[in-house]
């Protein structure tokens, strides 16, 4: 892992409160892989005081890209910054997914909900160049809630949407769309990142059809490297349970071994 | 060339520097980011005898310029920590510091005990101050009574020098830190994280599942700094000080307010080379001003 602290700003998109920044860090973007993440600090000074992290959304050359949603005071900051400016980041960080050579010339099914897209966009690119398809479920709110939409159909990925409200696609959640066209076909694996109901339901879906199935788990994180033991999930480990770092053994996981939480009465 | 190195009496360190327990992993976490043979010392994770979970998550929340943890020292125990991490930090030219805790004073015992058979620890740091571990912030760093037996006890044992870390969450922290001076303490240091509640306005619950946890960070150091002037002033053991240090500024604060040496922790967190950096800045500053030796700033505010 990398300290850059003069990642340079050299793009930025933005869709109501969804951005795409596109950072040049050479070093960094030589290392990345799909799945792994970076931490932003968000500026010099005492508040926020720690750094955010951000999944790998693409990477292209010297650049990554990172895709957020402003969910709070450090996602809002970093939300004002501009081409030029530079950020200190840290990364790349993590496992990343197991998108591995057996999965060449098979169909795989990603699904993200919300700003759970944004590590899949950099899974698919890796995936179609290993020679495996790619059909990728994206799911919002709203119609508004699917900014990557467009960019996606652009690169000529099958894509397939669902709104909550039904103002795009599938009326329903991106799990349930997932569920029906599951009938239809059975990919080699399901990759899928997301809220944790979203991906607790797909993970359900995924055992009953015995589909193998990786998710990416999000959490707050004081540091990202393994320092603080504050990003902790129970995961299953041998005959029994720990809690373990997601940043240090994540954040992606085998559904078979993520113990999901109960839903709250 | 600026002198930079502290005399604690019972170790000298090459700086005044020392990264903090529980922000500093076991030393390994940092080994990409920074040459542990820079820094004055690092104090290791707390270490129980046997390994443990910590608490259940959400550990972390963030607070205006700080941080509240609820980690609640989960580790790898003695034998793995000896067999697995003390071999590969032991090279280092530096101070490695064991922070040692327990759930009773007999665990504390059976830890120190243990560890002072094996090689490559220059002194313990006695963790009596953890507010994760017991209902309502209950540890020993509470009372001086609780103090001077859990310091006296350990004393007994260690054949290493003693350093113990005190609580602010107490009225009169002098009373508590003179306990451990008559107890045999080596050292003080503090000071630990602050008892503090974060709440959820949408779900009207606590941000962490441990409901408290210890607020650190730049919030705090102000209230560090008072409580480490007040101890520094009148006790006769070195006190290490810490609470909130970003920037070697902050150290010099301490450091000017009494503190031998400082401990530098959330702020690993933020920079992992946040350690190397404040040594760079206090070297920075003893140029700019003069100083041979970083020694004669201890202390040395003009009341």
């Amino acid at each position: 892992m990398i300290k850059d602290p003069r990642a340079r700003i050299v793009g930025k998109e933005s869709w109501r409160d969804y951005f795409l920044m596109r950072l040049e860090s050479p070093r960094i973007a030589d290392r990345s892989r799909p799945g792994q993440f970076i931490m932003v600090r968000i500026n010099a000074h005492h508040h926020p005081l720690l750094r955010r992290p951000f999944s790998i959304h693409s990477k292209n050359g010297k650049t990554i890209e990172i895709f957020f949603q402003v969910a709070g005071l450090g996602t809002d900051l970093l939300s004002q910054k501009n081409t030029d400016e530079t950020l200190d980041i840290l990364g790349p960080l993590g496992n990343g997914f197991k998108a591995e050579a057996e999965l060449k010339g098979k169909a795989v099914a990603l699904v993200g909900g919300g700003r759970g897209i944004a590590p899949l966009y950099f899974l698919a690119q890796e995936l179609r160049s290993s020679g495996a398809a790619s059909r990728i479920f994206y799911g919002g709110k709203t119609r508004a809630d699917l900014p990557l939409r467009e960019n996606l159909e652009k690169q000529g990925f099958d894509i397939s949407c669902s709104t909550d409200d039904g103002s795009f696609g599938f009326k329903g959640f991106v799990s349930d769309l997932l569920k029906a066209e599951l009938k239809k076909f059975t990919p080699a694996r399901i990759f899928a990142c997301g809220p944790e109901p979203m991906m607790k339901k797909i993970s359900g879906t995924a055992r009953q059809k015995s589909i193998p199935a990786e998710f990416s788990l999000e959490s707050v994180m004081g540091c990202g490297f393994g320092a603080c033991w504050g990003c902790v999930k129970r995961i299953k480990r041998g005959d029994g349970e720990e809690l373990v770092k997601i940043c240090e053994e994540g954040p992606v996981f085998p559904a078979e071994e993520i113990v999901w939480e109960e839903e709250e009465g | 060339m600026t002198d930079l190195s502290v005399d604690l009496g019972f170790i000298k360190l090459k700086n005044p520097v020392i990264a903090a327990s529980g922000t500093f992993g076991y030393g390994l976490e940092f080994e990409p980011f920074i040459d542990l043979n820079l820094l004055g010392g690092f104090v290791v994770k707390g270490l129980y005898f046997s390994p443990r979970e910590g608490n259940a998550p959400p550990r972390l929340a963030e607070a205006s310029s700080g941080l509240i943890n609820a980690i609640g020292l989960p580790g790898i125990g003695v034998e793995r920590f000896s067999e697995e991490v003390l071999p590969r930090i032991r090279k280092y030219d530096t101070a490695i510091i064991v922070n040692v805790c327990g759930e009773s004073e007999e665990e504390y015992g059976s830890v120190v005990e243990f560890l002072d058979k094996k090689e490559g620890i220059s002194a313990y740091e006695l963790n009596i101050s953890c507010p994760n571990v017991k209902k309502d912030g209950l540890c020993p760093a509470l009372s001086p009574e609780a103090t001077f037996s859990a310091v006296s006890l350990v004393r007994k044992i260690s054949s290493r020098p003693l350093i113990t870390k005190l609580s602010p969450n107490v009225t009169d922290i002098l009373e508590i830190a003179l306990s451990a001076q008559e107890a045999g303490s080596d050292a003080i240091s503090l000071v630990n994280t602050f008892l503090a509640l974060a709440v959820d306005t949408e779900t009207r619950r606590p941000k962490l599942a441990n409901v408290y946890g210890g607020l650190s960070g730049p919030a705090i150091k102000p209230i560090a700094l008072r409580m480490v002037h007040q101890v520094a002033s009148r006790v006769n053991i070195p006190v290490i000080g810490m609470g909130g240090i970003l920037e070697g500024n902050d150290a010099l604060e301490f450091l000017i307010a009494g503190a031998k040496a400082v401990e530098v922790g959330t702020a690993n967190f933020v920079d992992p080379e946040a350690t190397k950096r404040i040594i760079d800045e206090l070297n920075g500053y003893c140029q700019k001003m003069g100083i041979d030796r970083i020694e004669t700033l201890i202390g040395s505010l003009r009341t």
